[in-house]
């Protein structure tokens, strides 16, 4: 951390608020494309009229609230499954000694690097042989193993002292009562940090759910999105802009409300 | 007793992590080695026959040239640039909580709504990278449209997205820097430069590292952008190989040779885990 | 005795239970042009099933094409029920590889259905006919026009009401109508011509102008290397690189409509699902043309039939037909174009009263209709996702002008060569 509070120089200043001036053009522009009426969508004109036409008109193309809806059941399901399902690998691994481990351990880091989007044509095809193509459960199965989940706890639960295993032991505890007592309570902020990243990731998930849904009641928000923002007959600028706008729009708020927490999540999953 | 036990509670995440990632690499291997069958012509054992038609395929091999350009474009310059905004983010920088949110902010956007905001940009004549050029006399260029500048382009886009992402794990590792060090340098008056160089960088190894790792995976999953610009045209010039994967399963049906194209990113992806295996081992800088 | 009398009293009572009443049919359908039309189609059946009672239907929305048809395939496969779907009429030799269609000549055997069967234009009827029989009957059928700026055309001193009828005078006016600023660049093109998205659909226009279609009936022989063909690309390739009237490179589908909307270009060449988006939009007169010949005039169709599941029952099948028929009467064939600007599958529904007065009002609704009689089917083969591609490739690649016409076509007809010759 820079104690000494230096100032940069004011030409960096200047560097580092153009780039983010840039960074977020493409972001403004679509505010400007959203709120104006068609003409003014590739004219930068400053005194145009505003208007909302736009969002009506993209509220009637596709059905955002239904594909919201689903997106927030998709992300939680989800992350409640990780969040069972990777609390008792990783606990597995940090704190028993069985046959097999680091074996297990390394098979399970294969998906760091294999994820359900590479194997999109043979998982589509168990899918299809589970009846559950279409589903958000058809979706969701694929992700709900997180390597990514089991390895972060594991790191985690293996910061815990043993005494307090122990001391929970003496009272009398099974296995699953000191994951629970005091495993779980300690690896909160990982918790958290997790969950932000997972919802994050599974929000924006495009291929796929694109692969596995095709009807209005299962797709979340990014594949009703790519299908609103090419039609057959032509794009319109204004309409695509709005209602890209209020795809995002969720977990954009929530960014900006909870950036600090956002951030943080993201760099101590990094670290580990 | 504690064997069955650890087993019991690695079980139902093991089954889903066999069902969805072991068993399904394991079967399109196998099914790589069979034709694709119709309702009236049912699949058989074609041996490498499908390898061979890969070889022999021209999109193959432009989809996998682009998605070398692609890392190599992405790649090193996101890397860069989310240092640069880490440091600066870091620095005592005037408006810096701006800043860092504008950095971040591609980051929570979906690829989908990302390629809807930049399609704009690129359109010829009324998008905005053509109309700020007008105001420089510039003339009109077909970015999406022109096979020499469609992957450069992309790489931009995707470059403006990731770097936000990747600064994020810089900032954290130049905070847990000691302050000592910079204030050592500079009683010893050594220049800014000298010490990004000499203490900064090399420190920063292990974050670069992972950073790289994310970003290669990142460049070979990353194609939901191709479904809104260009579909991978024109004639594959912006094409990547997972996208050439769904284009032949799902719109030609072919399911076999997707397989076999799927065994080649496998095989891609499985080298990497080798190379950053060996990567981590030997070369990185612990304190 | 009790079991006995318990399995006669069951007996009784199934048989005295009311047999089940209606037929159900499912049936999927894809939208491509933006709207409420969901609304449209529930409303049509909820109105069939006032007019048939003892028959229920189902729509089901099921997006594009591609989900259309995935999702009528999946729930085959799954044993779902399906009776009939609106697909993608160059989806046929799939349908027929996979073996889940019926031909509704099976069907249709008395002898106004026969007659049914005859009403439509014959030009919708090719891409639903396979060896004699029809697989696929009209319903949201597209085509090909010239739109054109009236304005523009004013401007450069041509005739406002009179649009090219031919390649040369294409180039021609094109060439007029061009206008660029001070410094040279251009600010106004002559016409556009999108080569994304669709490309093979557009190139199957400049081909059959030039009298030569890409593909024989039975979908299993391309002439992309023909002559004829090629030199239809060359004309393609020469209004951006040797007429300068149209951009070089690839020309985006999407925002097409916008940049005529604009006033970036003079002409354009769009589909009819386009009409009522420019109408909305377009602050200056504009005119609908047939498309400009070379050899002869040409456009593909495009657009969805209602294609017969194999997996049906006698009374599903009755009941198909007679939705299918009930949903193509001509009056239903006027409503349904004239609320989505979809070509009226046939040739009554344009002496219905309704339609002939929306097309005194806006006459450009009707130049489609007028180029039905040279309107051919659109590309479709076995294979048919890959050997479009391939002419996607070529085509994409002469317009960026990385290979020549004719190297590019004859590359691609020799692989679709490659592909089809299992089939014959």
């Amino acid at each position: 951390m820079n104690a000494a509070g230096r100032r940069a120089p004011s030409l960096e200043t200047a560097a580092a608020w153009l780039l983010a001036l840039l960074w977020l053009s493409p972001l403004l522009y679509a505010f400007w494309a959203a709120f104006h009426p068609a003409e003014y969508a590739t004219r930068l004109e400053l005194l145009a009229p505003l208007s909302v036409d736009n969002f009506a008109k993209a509220w009637t193309y596709a059905p955002f609230p239904r594909h919201f809806l689903n997106t927030v059941m998709l992300v939680t399901m989800i992350l409640a499954a990780q969040l069972v399902l990777c609390t008792l690998a990783g606990y597995a691994f940090a704190r028993f000694e069985f046959a097999g481990r680091d074996i297990a351990f390394g098979l399970v880091l294969v998906q760091l690097l294999i994820m359900p989007e590479v194997l999109i044509v043979e998982n589509y095809r168990i899918m299809s042989r589970l009846g559950l193509v279409d589903t958000l459960l058809g979706i969701g199965l694929p992700y709900m193993a997180s390597a990514f989940g089991i390895f972060l706890l594991r790191q985690t639960f293996k910061t815990v002292p043993r005494e307090l295993e122990d001391a929970a032991r003496v009272e009398g505890c099974t296995f699953l009562g000191v994951l629970w007592r005091v495993y779980v309570p300690l690896a909160r902020p990982t918790y958290l940090a997790y969950g932000l990243v997972s919802v994050s990731y599974h929000w924006n998930n495009f291929l796929w759910p694109l692969i596995v849904t095709n009807s209005i009641e299962t797709r979340p928000l990014t594949v009703g999105l790519a299908i609103f923002g090419a039609p057959e007959s032509g794009v319109d600028w204004g309409v695509i802009s709005a209602g890209t706008l209020m795809a995002v729009s969720p977990l954009l708020v929530a960014f900006l409300l909870f950036q600090r927490q956002f951030m943080q999540s993201f760099m101590q999953a990094g670290i580990k | 007793m504690k064997h069955v036990y650890g087993w019991l509670l690695l079980t139902p995440a093991a089954i889903l992590l066999v069902g969805f990632t072991h068993y399904p690499a394991a079967a399109t291997l196998f099914d790589s080695l069979f034709s694709t069958g119709t309702g009236v012509r049912p699949s058989r054992f074609v041996g490498l026959a499908n390898y061979a038609a890969l070889t022999d395929d021209p999109i193959f091999w432009q989809v996998l040239g682009n998605n070398a350009w692609f890392a190599l474009g992405t790649i090193p310059s996101s890397m860069a640039i989310a240092m640069l905004m880490a440091i600066w983010v870091n620095d005592r920088l005037p408006g810096r909580a701006l800043a860092r949110m504008a950095y971040f902010t591609p980051t929570v956007l979906p690829m989908i709504a990302v390629a809807n905001l930049w399609l704009f940009f690129y359109t010829p004549q009324i998008g905005l990278l053509d109309q700020i050029g007008a105001l420089f006399g510039a003339a009109s260029h077909n970015w999406l449209g022109d096979p020499d500048t469609v992957l450069a382009c992309t790489m931009v886009m995707v470059i403006w997205k990731e770097a936000g992402f990747f600064m994020i794990f810089y900032l954290a590792a130049l905070q847990s820097l000691p302050p000592e060090l910079e204030e050592a340098a500079k009683i010893e008056g050594a220049s800014r430069w000298y010490f990004f160089r000499r203490v900064t960088f090399p420190l920063l190894m292990p974050t670069t590292l992972f950073v790289m790792v994310n970003a290669t995976i990142n460049s070979f999953k990353l194609v939901d952008h191709l479904f809104i610009l260009t579909k991978g045209g024109p004639d594959n010039a912006s094409s990547l190989l997972l996208y050439y994967i769904y284009q032949v399963a799902f719109s030609f049906f072919d399911t076999s040779y997707a397989s076999t194209l799927t065994v080649v990113l496998l095989v891609l992806l499985a080298s990497l885990a080798v190379v950053q295996f060996q990567l981590v081992e030997r070369r990185v800088h612990y304190r | 005795m009790r079991p006995l009398l318990a399995l006669l009293l069951a007996g009784l009572l199934a048989a005295a239970a009311p047999a089940r009443a209606d037929t159900e049919l499912t049936f999927y359908y894809p939208i491509a042009v933006g709207g409420p039309l969901t609304k449209v189609i529930d409303g049509l059946a909820r109105d069939f099933e006032k007019e048939h009672p003892g028959i229920k239907v189902n729509p089901i929305y099921a997006g594009n094409y591609d989900d259309a048809r995935i999702k009528a395939l999946a729930a085959l496969k799954a044993g779902q029920p399906a009776q009939i779907s609106v697909l993608y009429s160059i989806d046929l030799y799939e349908l027929l590889e996979q073996g889940v269609i019926l031909p509704w000549d099976d069907v249709a055997t008395a002898a106004d259905e026969k007659a049914w069967l005859k009403a439509f234009y014959p030009s919708l009827m090719m891409n639903g006919i396979y060896k004699g029989k029809v697989y696929g009957i009209p319903f949201q059928r597209s085509t090909i026009v010239m739109y054109w700026n009236k304005d523009a055309f004013k401007e450069a001193g041509l005739d406002p009401d009179k649009a090219p009828a031919n390649w040369n005078e294409m180039a021609q006016m094109a060439a007029k109508l061009v206008k660029k600023d001070a410094r040279g660049n251009v600010q106004r093109w002559g016409v556009m011509v999108p080569s994304t998205g669709y490309p093979y659909w557009m190139f199957q226009a400049f081909a059959r102008q030039n009298g030569h279609d890409l593909m024989n009936p039975e979908g299993n022989r391309t002439n992309y290397g023909h002559p004829d063909v090629i030199a239809a690309l060359q004309y393609w390739r020469d209004l951006g690189a040797k007429h300068k009237v149209m951009p070089q490179g690839t020309v985006e589908w999407g925002t097409l409509r916008q940049e005529f909307t604009e006033g970036k270009t003079a002409m354009m060449w769009h589909t009819t699902g386009n009409l009522t988006a420019v109408k909305n939009t377009a602050k200056f007169p504009f005119g609908v043309a047939m498309l400009p010949a070379s050899k002869q005039r040409g456009s593909p169709t495009g657009g969805g039939n209602f294609y017969l599941f194999k997996k049906t029952t006698p009374e599903e099948r009755k009941a198909s037909l007679a939705f299918v028929k009930w949903m193509t009467t001509p009056e239903r064939a006027a409503d349904w174009s004239i609320a989505t600007g979809y070509v009226a599958v046939r040739p009554e529904a344009y002496e219905t009263p309704k339609l002939k007065e929306y097309a005194a009002g806006f006459p450009q609704a009707v130049v489609a209709r007028d180029q039905f009689k040279y309107a051919t089917a659109e590309l479709a083969t076995f294979q048919t996702g890959r050997v479009r591609k391939l002419l996607d490739d070529a085509i994409q690649a002469a317009l960026t002008g990385q290979k020549t016409p004719a190297a590019a076509l004859k590359a691609a007809q020799g692989e679709a060569e490659r592909l089809l010759k299992p089939y014959r």
